[in-house]
């Protein structure tokens, strides 16, 4: 890949978390035979969906919402660079400062650099995809700063050394047993006693971390919108462990994905509306925290906004793709998706899981050629379409998904099987007395077991009856079936 | 090129290069700006009440504000709270039957100090019927800093009828976004277990509301 100066530029490979080290069908085969994995998966997403669906059906002008959100967002991508300075401006003048990173390594070293500069060797977090996307953790640990993680599903991950696997619960794929065993393994000076009741595996966290939050110097976190004409910031939570880290530190560091200013304050009406219902289920999340640059004698006294690229300019410049911005990462997408019920977060690779992540991921970091893991993430979906009806801003994803096994194919530098197989179809395609020819030729019944079903095809066949079967077609195709019943009267 | 520039550089080139053939379409606002029921209404504290329940907080209905303050001494009393931090501003009105000690965080108290107090009492600047939220406004004087309702472990909120709306948008509109706000749903929650919900985490795990107005 080459780098051109000022122009849009894919999220660079070896530092942070958009891409795993092996394809989504290899992943989730090993995901598929975890039995334990796929209970846990089953009940967490149908718990959800059933909360999420009663609570949007209490709001009469769901849809005028979603196509609001959707056209506020198509707004701001369409003006993104000068939202950008127009938020840098409101922060700055409210005694914040505006930090710019290209890439992961970039915000991992402002946000070291500025950690560094308050003398402290530890923070504490609110949960951030965008600082698990660029590694932040484990770029700060290097410089010898130990990063806590304080949302509980994080904090679970955190101690099993584990990776996240949901933008709502990054530990939806372990059940209370074993987060009882982590616990107990892991966290300091825990009740031995300890039972796998949630209220009591909350109140252990609690413990853990109250002393974390009340000695604080120092606070990170993501954001969830900022009002470029304001210049506030907002973050969606639950627990309280954001409203602590936002408070209770002398110094916040928020890094933000750029993509996640919106125009004005007041378009918060419809967003604050969209999230809650959307993500976990609620008609309002229990707390939401915003905030305008620094407030004399309430809060952090030093605010910095780190403003990160890492490939977003690449997913902008692409007139359809661009969409993937869009995203609230509530992940209404992942609880309704029967690829990700099944597979679950981690066969992904990237942070972003699920079907949004399946064309989110491919277009941060661009696709290397077809061995790339993220070349197979847009294969990862039946295109169902749930995850568009699901989607609280109205992203096409299954469209995406469709142009982005495009891009993948495009990628190929030399020929697979499946472009050999694509070929031989478009070459028989052509012209009727080629289909003709061809369909004679192939009489794929004499494939077909007893089941009616054909389950194993030469090369280059094999390629699609090596992940599934197909049924046997018809003794007779459609063009003898007309010319024998109607071709008479033509 | 600086860090600034050259992302500022890319995404003028990404807009360009991406901006969809037919531009984009003014964003319909049909939605609903006002809610169904009148702020301030009889109708709208009733559904306020009913949201708040729903989500864990135990709901007082009082008629005036004279009411305020046996309300308020009630719960205190009931919770055993021997110490509360109040905002500098808080109506002493709304305590005058109250027996514990209020601290008011005048000078502002240290989080060590904020970690012995039982409770905290405030008010609220506006509260939607709809969700069951009430918001905070930092700068207010009946409100407070944000650290005071926060680390406390119950949290009694007043909240009067005149500020009570039926919608998000409705709310919104009555806010200061250069104050820090604090939307509150409920007690702190989690779902991390299994989507169990728990309420009760780092926020204040008792919440009480006082409504005061119309029944």
């Amino acid at each position: 890949m080459t780098t051109d100066l000022g122009m849009p530029t894919t999220a660079p490979d070896g530092v942070g978390f958009l891409r795993g080290t092996e394809s989504f069908p290899v992943a989730a085969h090993r995901a598929l035979a975890d039995t334990q994995l796929r209970r846990n998966l089953g009940h967490a997403t149908r718990t959800i969906r059933g909360k999420r669906a009663r609570v949007v059906a209490e709001v009469p002008d769901w849809e005028e919402l979603r196509r609001a959100g959707e056209a506020i967002k198509a707004d701001t991508m369409a003006r993104l660079p000068e939202l950008l300075e127009q938020l840098e401006e409101a922060v700055t003048a409210r005694g914040g400062v505006v930090h710019w990173a290209r890439d992961a390594s970039e915000a991992n070293a402002v946000v070291a650099s500025l950690v560094r500069g308050t003398g402290a060797d530890e923070v504490v977090k609110v949960k951030s995809i965008a600082t698990q996307e660029i590694g932040l953790n484990e770029a700060l640990a290097e410089q010898g700063i130990a990063a806590t993680e304080t949302d509980l599903a994080e904090l679970i991950v955190q101690l099993s050394d584990d990776r996240p696997s949901h933008f709502l619960v990054p530990a939806i794929h372990r059940n209370r047993s074993e987060i009882r065993d982590i616990f107990l393994r892991a966290l300091p000076g825990v009740d031995p006693d300890l039972t796998d009741e949630p209220r009591r595996l909350a109140m252990a966290a609690r413990a853990h971390l109250r002393r974390k939050f009340l000695s604080a110097r120092v606070g990170i976190s993501g954001a969830n919108f900022a009002a470029a004409d304001t210049g506030t910031i907002s973050v969606v939570e639950s627990e309280g462990n954001g409203r602590m880290c936002l408070t209770l530190p002398d110094t916040l560091i928020t890094v933000m994905g750029v993509e996640k200013v919106v125009p004005r304050w007041s378009d918060m009406e419809v967003f604050l509306q969209l999230l809650p219902r959307s993500s976990t289920a609620e008609r309002m999340n229990p707390y939401t925290s915003t905030w305008s640059g620094v407030t004399p004698g309430d809060g952090p006294q030093a605010f910095h906004l780190v403003l990160l690229d890492n490939g977003r300019s690449n997913v902008l410049a692409s007139p359809e793709g661009r969409a993937a911005l869009h995203c609230i990462r509530c992940s209404a997408c992942l609880n309704v998706c029967p690829v990700y019920e099944r597979a679950g977060g981690h066969a992904y690779g990237s942070v972003y899981p699920g079907p949004i992540g399946a064309v989110l991921s491919p277009q941060l970091t661009g696709i290397s050629g077809p061995d790339d893991p993220n070349a197979s993430l847009p294969y990862a979906s039946s295109l169902c379409g749930a995850c568009f009806d699901a989607c609280p801003v109205r992203i096409d994803i299954p469209n995406l998904l469709v142009q982005q096994r495009a891009a993948s194919i495009a990628s190929h530098r030399t020929p697979t099987a499946q472009d050999v197989a694509m070929r031989t179809v478009a070459a028989a395609m052509v012209s009727p007395a080629r289909f003709r020819a061809a369909e004679r030729v192939l009489g794929l019944g004499r494939f077909a077991g007893r089941s009616g079903r054909i389950r194993f095809l030469p090369y280059p066949g094999s390629q699609w009856t090596s992940a599934r079967d197909l049924p046997a077609p018809p003794a007779e195709t459609f063009r003898q079936w007309w010319k024998r019943t109607r071709g008479s009267q033509s | 090129m600086n860090a600034r520039e050259e992302v500022l550089a890319r995404l003028r080139a990404a807009r360009d290069a991406g901006a969809p053939r037919d531009g984009v379409p003014p964003t319909p606002r049909d939605y609903r700006r006002t809610g169904t029921l009148a702020p301030g209404s009889a109708e709208v504290v009733d559904r306020l009440a009913e949201t708040l329940t729903d989500y864990k907080a135990t709901v007082h209905r009082v008629a005036d504000e004279d009411e305020v303050s046996a309300a308020v001494a009630g719960v205190l009393e009931d919770a055993g709270v021997t110490t509360f931090v109040a905002p500098p501003g808080l109506p002493a009105r709304w305590l005058g039957e109250v027996t514990a000690r209020v601290r008011p965080d005048e000078p502002p108290l240290s989080v060590a100090r904020l970690d012995e107090v039982d409770a905290v009492v405030t008010g609220a600047a506006v509260a939607i019927a709809d969700t069951g939220t009430f918001v905070l406004d930092a700068s207010a004087p009946d409100q407070g800093r944000r650290a005071i309702s926060l680390v406390p472990d119950h949290h009694v909120c007043v909240v009067r009828a005149a500020d009570v709306v039926s919608s998000v948008p409705e709310a919104l509109a009555r806010l200061d976004p250069s104050r820090p706000l604090t939307f509150v749903s409920g007690p702190s929650a989690t779902s991390d277990i299994e989507l169990d919900r728990v309420e009760g985490v780092h926020g204040p795990r008792r919440l009480d509301v006082v409504l005061v107005g119309p029944m």
